[in-house]
């Protein structure tokens, strides 16, 4: 048996603004992998891997993706952002905020993809009604709330957005 | 919802949608999963399995894999230093399958390797060889009860056979109904995948484990033994838990995740994908339970016969007690004055299955509400009408001889839920979100029939079986600063909170911090059994109790006051009279510690006959399901679910919604698409892309209402909220389902091809 260790590359991704440089990465790393393991970024959260759950969601040029089917090499031209790129200034963004305030958040581990996904819905869609918050939200697996609480915090927000 | 508030409630405190300490950092990405746990030097590990249900292990030859650059060790079973099996009840399932001996089930662990990056393992755990001489399985459970020479492990292949005899054996009924119910699978699919970091001490002689689990001291005690070390060289600290379910008591990646750090000297971290997940924890037990109901003409209850197989699968986790929960209850929450029942719990070379929230009353709360559907057509009145004629009350017996002493509001959990709003007949819209088939355009809405089934289920409180399942905690306040501190795994419910909010009502604080979660401290018991509320929560109200007892102790001394007439009210410290200061002020300067054990009074083991006083505590409640049925296509949509729960005293409402939310969530799955699919042994979809979860599109409206009768036996008059709302919300769906077509439908979950072929 041959010795085998897998071929490297070094790289420069652009997460929340920020650049990155990723070395010494074996190629088929997942963006979700590089993110946690390598640039100290572990708020992503893989339950899966298969692109089923969405706790993994990330903004990847404007677009929502599940992180772990991307792969990290692939997106080196492009802008990400993570959970730890929204809200401000340590303050926590309208969404996050709702979260807590409607009781959104059990275990946590779905939040940081379903907080992603929601801003990522609400920028592109002021006034969504709830059937259409739950089918663009229907890729973020949660097992904990039963969605009510999820669906309650996105409304609450919807709401006083508009009012602001 | 009904949230009786008499008092001014000061925000934090009892009674109170608190908010959650863990909230802030968990809605920013930066809340600690064992998953996120990182260590300088760290290394990588990774677990070989078994590919067949039933082989013995001829030879290992991990040669190859120790060659790959970047692995610094492998392990067997020859590493194993101290005991080499483990298990909750009884210490049945090795750490690693032995040369010369059989692994009993598809993912058995066989070999373990550390090395430099999850990919290195990866090659690595390709180039370990393993021959197996392949045996023939069992899987059926019937083989194992009809008696068999071919045994599957030393310890044999039943795991518990218990019958309950109870009360006049010739009684029987003039209505007699009596089906076969079939409960597939169920994963608990928590959404945080195993994974833990193990530190090892510097000489080698201890190590320090982050886990994410729903029992350190458990834990501990099984890690220490298998590692061969005294329990205090082995340290657990909880990691961040993305949710338990059951899935969390049994031993998974512990042991192994030691055995490396202490073999490479460096830290080492196991994490689980998902498909390794479905193999490496315990799995709801199918189940298949005949029930003979007798009644009189107008439908009360006389006797129930029943035949209960759990299928435990390879190793025993705990299925010995989850058979007793489902037997000791399979009369449901309804008076019974007579029951015959025989059952059994046997291994088979199936997945090895143990806890998921409801243990074991989830099948028999299927069959039992089947059963209660049947009675109720039979008789010939309405769903409700039979389960209010039959209600348990206070007073009332179990079939295993046990009074059920506490508050039994079943005939006010039906009466609550038929009160609640149901859904409008058809949606205004014809938006096909809200019919069944979904995004698939697949129905229109003539060809939609409606249901509507009811559930209704009584579930036991802690542990059961003579097992003393005490919790301790710790409080201090040290110059007005509370401190409390506990070993009770937060897993999601929001212990955490509720511990807080204990100790703001107890000591007239608003800050309360919170020690780190570890075994530091005396045992917590598990997050498990609906028992933390009651047991945890004790602990710390005892606690705190005892620090306010102390500082009002030390104030009165030091201030000249009269002791018996101090008191907390709300923030302050006053006498009734002149003297009022604010807590904080009043302790400062003052060191206060106490630690508190809270226990629940003794139980019982059952006799031969299924008699004895097993359970602790009982909870209730009631679900009322509206579906659509596309039958052409066999696919339903849950519209509604309406429920009235009992649990004594409403603690947190927000907290409280989220659980029967969730947990209705849950029993949705397992009633319509929830199923580990077993064939010869082999499991069919181990993954999120074949094992369906209930999406935010599939969770139906849930209108909720609790019921509070405070419990005088639970220390906050609070009964747990947890596991109730997954349990009879499944046969209500189902119930529902079959109104709606006319469909048998024996067993769950109900596939499309049970409604429309
Ligand atoms: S981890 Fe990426 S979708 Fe589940
Ligand atoms: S809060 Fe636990 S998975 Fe969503």
């Amino acid at each position: 048996m041959t010795k085998s260790s897998p071929p490297s590359l070094d790289y420069r991704l652009t997460v929340n603004g920020r650049p990155h440089e990723v070395q010494d990465s074996w190629i088929g790393e997942s963006l979700l992998y590089v993110l946690r393991e390598r640039l100290g970024l572990p708020g992503s959260k893989g339950a899966c891997e298969q692109g089923e759950c969405g706790s993994c969601t990330v903004v990847v040029d404007g677009r929502a993706v599940c992180s772990c089917l991307v792969l990290a090499a692939s997106a080196v031209d492009s802008e990400i952002t993570t959970i730890e790129g929204l809200g401000a200034d340590q303050a926590l963004s309208d969404v996050q905020q709702a979260f807590i305030d409607a009781g959104g958040v059990q275990c946590g581990f779905c939040t940081p993809g379903f907080v992603v996904a929601v801003h990522h819905l609400l920028s592109n869609h002021h006034d969504p009604s709830d059937n259409e918050i739950r089918e663009a939200l229907s890729g973020n697996i949660c097992r904990c709330t039963g969605y009510g609480r999820i669906l309650e915090a996105v409304r609450e927000v919807v709401v006083r957005r508009r009012s602001s | 919802m009904t949230t009786a508030v008499s008092t001014r409630l000061r925000q934090g405190t009892l009674g109170t949608s608190a908010v959650r300490p863990d909230a802030n950092a968990k809605v920013s990405g930066s809340f600690a999963f064992s998953s996120d746990m990182w260590a300088d030097g760290m290394l990588w590990g990774a677990t070989l399995r078994s590919p067949h249900p039933r082989a013995r292990v001829v030879s290992i030859d991990v040669s190859a894999a120790l060659a790959i650059d970047g692995v610094s060790c492998v392990i067997t079973a020859d590493d194993v230093p101290g005991q080499l099996t483990y298990g909750l009840i009884a210490q049945d399932q090795p750490v690693f399958a032995r040369i010369g001996d059989e692994v009993r089930y598809v993912g058995e662990p066989v070999a373990a390797v550390a090395a430099d990056h999850p990919e290195t393992c990866r090659r690595a755990l390709a180039a370990i060889r393993v021959d197996y001489e392949v045996l023939d399985p069992i899987t059926d459970p019937e083989v194992c009860i009809a008696g068999t020479e071919d045994l599957l492990h030393p310890d044999g292949n039943i795991f518990r056979e218990q019958r309950v005899v109870h009360g006049d054996q010739s009684i029987t009924g003039e209505v007699v109904v009596e089906g076969t119910y079939v409960i597939g699978m169920q994963d608990q699919a928590f959404l945080g995948l195993e994974a833990a970091l193990a530190l090892p001490d510097h000489d080698g002689s201890g190590v320090e484990l982050y886990i994410a689990t729903q029992w350190l001291h458990e834990d501990r005690k099984q890690i220490a033994a298998c590692l061969g070390l005294p329990e205090e060289k082995v340290r657990l600290v909880l990691g961040g838990v993305g949710g338990a379910f059951g899935a969390r008591e049994d031993i998974s990646l512990q042991v192994h995740t030691c055995l490396l750090a202490l073999r490479t000297g460096r830290p080492v971290r196991i994490a689980y994908d998902r498909e390794e997940s479905f193999y490496g924890h315990v799995h709801r037990h199918p189940a298949s339970i005949w029930m003979r109901h007798h009644a009189d003409r107008d439908g009360r209850i006389r006797r129930v016969e029943a035949r209960v197989v759990f299928d435990g699968g390879a190793y025993c986790s705990t299925s010995p007690a989850v058979l007793v929960n489902g037997i000791s209850q399979i009369q449901g929450p309804y008076k019974c004055p007579s029951a015959l029942v025989e059952s059994w719990a046997v291994r088979t070379n199936n997945p090895p299955c143990g806890a998921m929230r409801g243990f074991g009353v989830v099948q028999a709360c299927f069959a039992h509400e089947s059963q209660m559907d049947k009675l109720a057509a039979a008789i010939g009145v309405d769903p409700v009408e039979i389960r209010l004629r039959n209600a348990m009350e206070t007073g009332d017996v179990l079939v295993t001889g046990q009074i059920v002493d506490d508050v039994a509001p079943v005939e006010r959990c039906i009466r609550e839920t038929a009160a609640l709003p149901m859904p409008p007949l058809s949606p205004d819209s014809d938006d096909y979100r809200d019919i069944p088939g979904g995004s698939g355009l697949t129905a229109d809405r003539r060809h939609i029939r409606r249901g509507v089934g009811w559930g209704v289920s009584i579930k036991n409180l802690m542990y059961s079986e003579g097992f003393d399942d005490y919790s301790t905690a710790r409080c201090r306040m040290d110059d007005g600063v509370v401190t409390v501190k506990f070993a009770t795994a937060e897993v999601g419910q929001g212990f955490v909170m509720l511990a807080q909010q204990i100790a703001r009502s107890v000591l007239g604080v608003d800050e309360v911090l919170l020690d780190t979660i570890d075994t530091q401290i005396g045992s917590a018991g598990s997050t498990s059994a609906s028992r933390q509320t009651w047991m945890s929560g004790g602990a710390v109200d005892a606690a705190c109790r005892a620090v306010r007892e102390r500082l009002l102790d030390l104030v009165a001394d030091r201030d000249g006051l009269d002791r018996s007439s101090l008191t907390i009210d709300d923030l302050d410290i006053t006498d009734g009279l002149s003297y009022r200061r604010s807590v904080v002020d009043a302790a400062r300067g003052l060191r206060i510690d106490e630690t508190a054990e809270y226990r629940h009074p003794p139980t019982e083991d059952l006799d031969q006959n299924g008699q004895g006083n097993c359970h602790v505590a009982f909870a209730f409640v009631a679900h009322r399901a509206v579906v659509d049925v596309d039958v052409d296509l066999g696919l339903v949509k849950v519209v509604q679910v309406a429920t009235a729960q009992d649990v004594g005293r409403v603690l947190n409402p927000l907290s409280c919604v989220g659980q029967v939310e969730g947990g209705i969530a849950q029993g949705l799955g397992l009633a319509v698409m929830e199923e580990i699919v077993v064939a010869d042994g082999l499991v069919r979809n181990p993954s999120f892309t074949d094992y369906l979860l209930p999406t935010f599109l599939d969770a139906p409206e849930v209108v909720a209402t609790f019921i509070e009768e405070f419990e005088p036996k639970s220390p906050l008059g609070a009964k747990g909220v947890g596991e109730p709302p997954c349990i009879s919300v499944t046969p209500a769906i189902v119930n529902a389902i079959r109104q709606a077509t006319g469909r048998d439908l024996p067993r769950v979950p109900v596939r499309p091809s049970d409604i429309c072929l």
